[in-house]
């Protein structure tokens, strides 16, 4: 960076003798380590001097807010203008439950919704499938038709507060549905903002919702992408997530590889399939990162990824709008680091990792509840939760400054390193074909299997520690008050669903049933389509059932 | 007698994927000298029961993470009841909150590892508590 | 008829698996059993399927299963994954793509580790094939480990051997040198969408053109089944595939072939019995008295050597039988 070379040599020398003098430190008190690692097990070294950083070209490399390559930050004057949004995830029984604790939260002071649908709902089947048997209303909400979704946006401006909806393989039909809802209430599509997070490519690596194989799952994504570039320009169109990512058990590097990569093969396939420039519709693309216990390593991998991401669509496709440039990313605090032991500790965790996502210049944050490796969170744990995120900004001083850590030797230097570890990563994903053909040879499942039986290896041996798990454990227990979904939720959610199917015009339902089928078998986009048959009483899986017979059922291969 | 080899199955009932913990336990049960079969994800019950008397298991672990268990635990024991396979020992793991373990127990569920539990605590029960040797020649 | 022997009879799921659990581990009552079963085995037709890892052999499985099946066919699957040397564990995960016939009765699927064999079966294969033969399964469909080229030891078991490759692997010229080439008698080129999909062809087919074997009456076709993503076209490339093997399977009865492998198969069997009867015990005596180290310390010392070491074992325990 900047130092002048008697600097330099001034540096040189005193880090030379202050390696001396750890060496003879040493003698009398050793480390209490072999190694110093990140949770991802990346080597930490003792110190970072100048020499560390010397190399950076400052401008090039850093720079300011506002400016390629957006290391420090998208938003000229920072969190002064506007704090992060504070969006909580939540969902649970029925539309009407969740509509209830959606109003408590907006009281509350929280600017953003953000949906967590159950099981059957995000693998596109109704309540009453076979295979929701015991899953309805239990991970989030269940939604089976447009009235679901009507009762679940009652009383909610739609036209101020936007909306994350946490939803994949189904993820048209649910934006169908929003769309049909804001068009009920009066509210325009150009009006209408939110997100939803349709991102595929992250559940054959991770998480496992998956109902298409990859190819359609993609070109599925790519309709909503012209269909939102088109209608609805508020929407962001894809959440690219590396969160579920780091909770299968990759690494930070990981993460951020894999993520940016599948942020890569999107856009691809947006201009190739829908011949899009890349400036119309890539501002709407947004990411979703997960932020771990390991503080300065989750920090250095925001920072890295939002310089990565300039790069990339300014060297690979070539984007001129700034606003294409930018990483805008929502944080979720680690779920896996929170412990069911001493369930208390979790607050301070969840405080920690979102201490790091706002000093990574996080755009939208949700703090994890202390209660959620349990069950469901509780009201009051949700509203710890909240109030986390407001003290962080209300009290702490820690977003009066844009990028507090920018030019610290070891901040710097590991962003440097997590970025060019994340290259490597890239690359062998090109030469392998692409993302779609990595999954296909099990590449980035096999990668992450590989980190997480590790880590859980060397959490058994004591090399890496948990508290109250592997160290400091307790036999005495506070007991939390749980929340639990009465099997009450499913029967009356079938009820609805059933009455619903009664009263409907069967006849539309099936007509518009075959106007996706023949979308589907053309080529063409599915939006429009979608919009009518939820209009017309059609349920998810009915939809969703179309996919499947028009494009196959995706099957866990089973890599490990 | 020759030494009996461990087989288990470890499975993923319900419609939640996150199989970190069923892959992480599939390779540790390798690691551990058993034959593991896994089956993947979305399984129902009644594939899960099928699948363990086909391939003669001597332990099922069921791992869910949704809330799904109080109705998918006891359904895989009792298809097991149902095809006289009683004698394959289920396990559970899972976010499953204390207050449901009597109920898990009672329902012929064995043994519940919660997140936390050391690889090595599993691997020890099952050495401890499935002995092939015994398995009775039909 | 023990009862457990009807009960495999009778297609019993639970006794079959459990019988083949004790051949695997080599209880030696279940010798006895399969002695009693044996009358009731040789009516099955077995495909055996081979091919390096990766090439999809388990996807082609499963595929087939549902196209076997649209005509009311039994089917057996045994699949075999490699033991790990170092714990003596395995991960059998062939089966995870095939649980969709979990529940059909007309399936069943078996997975065996290897435990130490290296020729792509496990030893406990052959018994396990004539336990599914005697639950009456129409077919039986073994798959092999795929991880050497050495794989050979399916000929001894199957009737038609289908061997699987995939375009872009870079080894398909080495598979054909090392024996892969004269075992299969169909050709399987999977993820056929792939690059390099039609040279593959091509050169497989300039190879088969050359090979002696066209000469016997049946050429190994090659069968190009694309991307297992796309239902439609994917469909279509099985129930060709599954109508090749059908062809193959008249033809052997018809040339007589079909009674040659049986023949083949009976030679390989009486080769594996004795070796497992006569030799392992011999063995496994030595080893237990501590013999074994000591024949072996000679030998390293040149104190002997190891046709005089094994005249002297065999003089010990085969004049020991015959003067009994």
């Amino acid at each position: 960076m900047y130092f002048s070379r008697e600097m330099q040599e001034a540096s040189l020398k005193l880090s030379r003798k202050w390696e001396d003098n750890v060496q003879k430190s040493l003698k009398n008190n050793p480390d209490q380590k072999a190694r110093f690692t990140t949770v991802s097990d990346k080597e930490i070294r003792r110190l970072y001097t100048p020499e560390d950083i010397k190399d950076i070209n400052f401008a090039e490399e850093i720079g300011v807010p506002g400016e390629f390559p957006y290391l420090r930050g998208n938003q000229v004057t920072g969190y002064r203008g506007r704090y992060w949004t504070f969006r909580m995830f939540s969902g649970m029984g029925s539309a009407q439950d969740t509509n209830n604790r959606w109003q408590m939260l907006l009281r509350e002071g929280q600017t953003g919704l953000s949906t967590a649908f159950d099981f059957p709902t995000l693998m596109g089947y109704d309540s009453d499938s076979p295979k929701a048997l015991g899953e309805v209303g239990k991970c989030g909400v269940a939604i089976d038709t447009l009235e679901d979704f009507l009762a679940l946006m009652e009383g909610i401006p739609m036209d101020e507060v936007t909306t994350s909806m946490t939803i994949n393989p189904p993820a048209t039909v649910l934006l169908a549905m929003y769309c049909a809802a804001a068009d009920i209430k009066g509210v325009p599509l150009s009006k209408i903002g939110g997100t939803i997070q349709n991102d595929m490519l992250k559940e054959f690596i991770a998480q496992k919702t998956f109902m298409c194989p990859p190819e359609p799952s993609v070109k599925l994504i790519s309709d909503t992408v012209e269909f939102c570039t088109k209608s609805v320009p508020r929407w962001n169109t894809i959440s690219v997530s590396g969160y579920h990512i780091r909770e299968a058990g990759s690494t930070a590097i990981q993460e951020l590889a894999f993520t940016l990569r599948d942020g890569i093969e999107y856009v691809e396939d947006v201009i190739r399939r829908k011949g899009l420039n890349v400036d119309e519709f890539a501002p709407r693309l947004s990411f979703f990162f997960n932020s771990h216990i390991d503080f300065f390593e989750e920090i250095c991998k925001m920072r890295a990824a939002r310089r990565m991401w300039a790069k990339i669509m300014r060297d690979r496709f070539h984007a001129k709008d700034p606003r294409s440039l930018w990483l805008r990313f929502h944080t979720q605090t680690a779920g896996c680091s929170l412990t069911a032991q001493q369930p208390y500790n979790n607050v301070i965790r969840t405080t920690v990792e979102a201490l790091a996502a706002v000093l990574g210049g996080t755009q939208s944050l949700h703090t994890n509840s202390l209660d959620e490796v349990l069950c469901l969170p509780s009201e009051h744990a949700v509203e710890i939760a909240l109030r986390t995120q407001q003290i962080l900004a209300e009290e702490t001083g820690v977003a009066n400054t844009i990028d507090p850590l920018g030019g610290s030797y070891f901040i710097e230097a590991l962003t440097n390193e997590i970025e060019e570890a994340a290259w490597d990563y890239i690359h062998k994903i090109d030469d392998l074909g692409g993302m779609i053909a990595a999954i296909e040879k099990g590449f980035p499942q096999m990668e992450i299997s590989e980190a997480a039986y590790r880590f859980q290896q060397q959490l058994d041996a004591g090399e890496k520690t948990m508290v109250g798990v592997n160290k400091y454990a307790t036999n005495s227990t506070h007991p939390l008050p749980l929340v639990d979904i009465d099997e009450k939720v499913s029967e009356e959610q079938i009820k609805r669903l059933k009455d619903v199917r009664r009263k409907r015009d069967n006849k539309a339902v099936k007509k518009s049933l075959d106007d996706i089928r023949g979308a589907c078998k053309k080529g063409d986009n599915v939006m429009p389509c979608c919009i009518d048959a939820v209009k017309n009483l059609a349920t998810l899986q009915e939809i969703c059932d179309v996919y499947r017979e028009v494009y196959g059922e995706y099957k866990d291969p089973g890599l490990y | 007698m020759p030494e009996r080899k461990i087989r288990v199955m470890v499975a993923k009932p319900g419609l939640d994927g996150h199989d970190r913990g069923a892959r992480v336990l599939a390779r540790c049960f390798r690691d551990a000298g058993f034959e593991v079969v896994y089956t993947g994800c979305h399984q129902t019950p009644e594939q899960i029961a099928a699948a363990a008397i086909q391939e003669d298991v001597d332990l099922v672990g069921l791992s869910c993470l949704s809330g799904a268990h109080r109705i998918l635990f006891p359904r895989v024991v009792e298809l097991l009841r149902e095809k006289d396979a009683d004698d394959i020992t289920v396990i559970g793991g899972g976010i499953i909150p204390e207050q449901d373990f009597t109920m898990l127990y009672d329902s012929g569920i064995k043994a519940i590892f919660t997140p936390g539990s050391s690889l090595d605590s599993i691997v020890e029960w099952i050495k401890k508590n499935i002995n092939p040797t015994s398995a009775e020649f039909l | 008829m023990d009862s457990i022997i009807k009960k495999i009879c009778a297609g019993d799921v639970r006794s079959a698996s459990r019988l083949i659990r004790d051949i695997e581990d080599k209880i030696p009552e279940a010798r006895a059993k399969i002695k009693r079963l044996y009358s009731h085995t040789g009516k099955s037709f077995i495909i055996g399927i081979t091919g390096a890892p990766g090439a999809g052999k388990s996807t082609l499985t499963d595929a087939l299963i549902t196209e076997l099946r649209k005509s009311n066919k039994t089917i057996g699957v045994l699949a075999v994954d490699p033991t790990s040397p170092f714990t003596g564990g395995a991960i059998l995960g062939d089966r995870i793509r095939m649980q969709s016939h979990a529940e059909d009765r007309g399936v069943f699927v078996r997975s065996l580790a290897t435990r130490g064999a290296l020729g792509g079966l496990s030893q406990a294969a052959g018994d396990a094939i004539h336990i599914m033969e005697a639950m009456g399964k129409d077919i039986v469909i073994v798959e092999t480990v795929g991880i050497g080229q050495q794989e050979i030891d399916i000929i001894n078991h199957a009737h038609s051997v289908l061997v699987i490759l995939v375009p872009g692997m870079g080894d398909e010229v080495q598979t054909m040198k090392a024996g892969l080439m004269e075992i299969a008698d169909i050709f399987v080129i999977n993820k056929a969408n792939r690059a390099g999909a039609k040279q593959l062809q091509m050169e497989l087919t300039s190879m088969l053109n050359l090979s002696s074997k066209s000469a016997e009456g049946w050429k190994p076709p090659v069968v190009m089944v694309g991307d297992a993503f796309k239902p439609e076209t994917f469909t279509e490339n099985i129930v060709k595939l599954s109508k090749k093997i059908e062809e193959h399977h008249i033809y052997l009865q018809q040339s007589g072939k079909l009674t040659e492998r049986m023949h083949r198969k009976a030679m390989a069997e009486i080769n594996d019995t004795l070796h497992a009867c006569l030799l392992e015990p011999v063995i496994k005596s030595l080893a237990a008295g501590g013999e074994l180290e000591k024949f072996a310390e000679k030998i390293k010392n040149r104190k002997a050597d190891p046709y005089s070491v094994a005249e002297e074992i065999a003089q010990r325990f085969f004049k020991k039988e015959n003067e009994k």
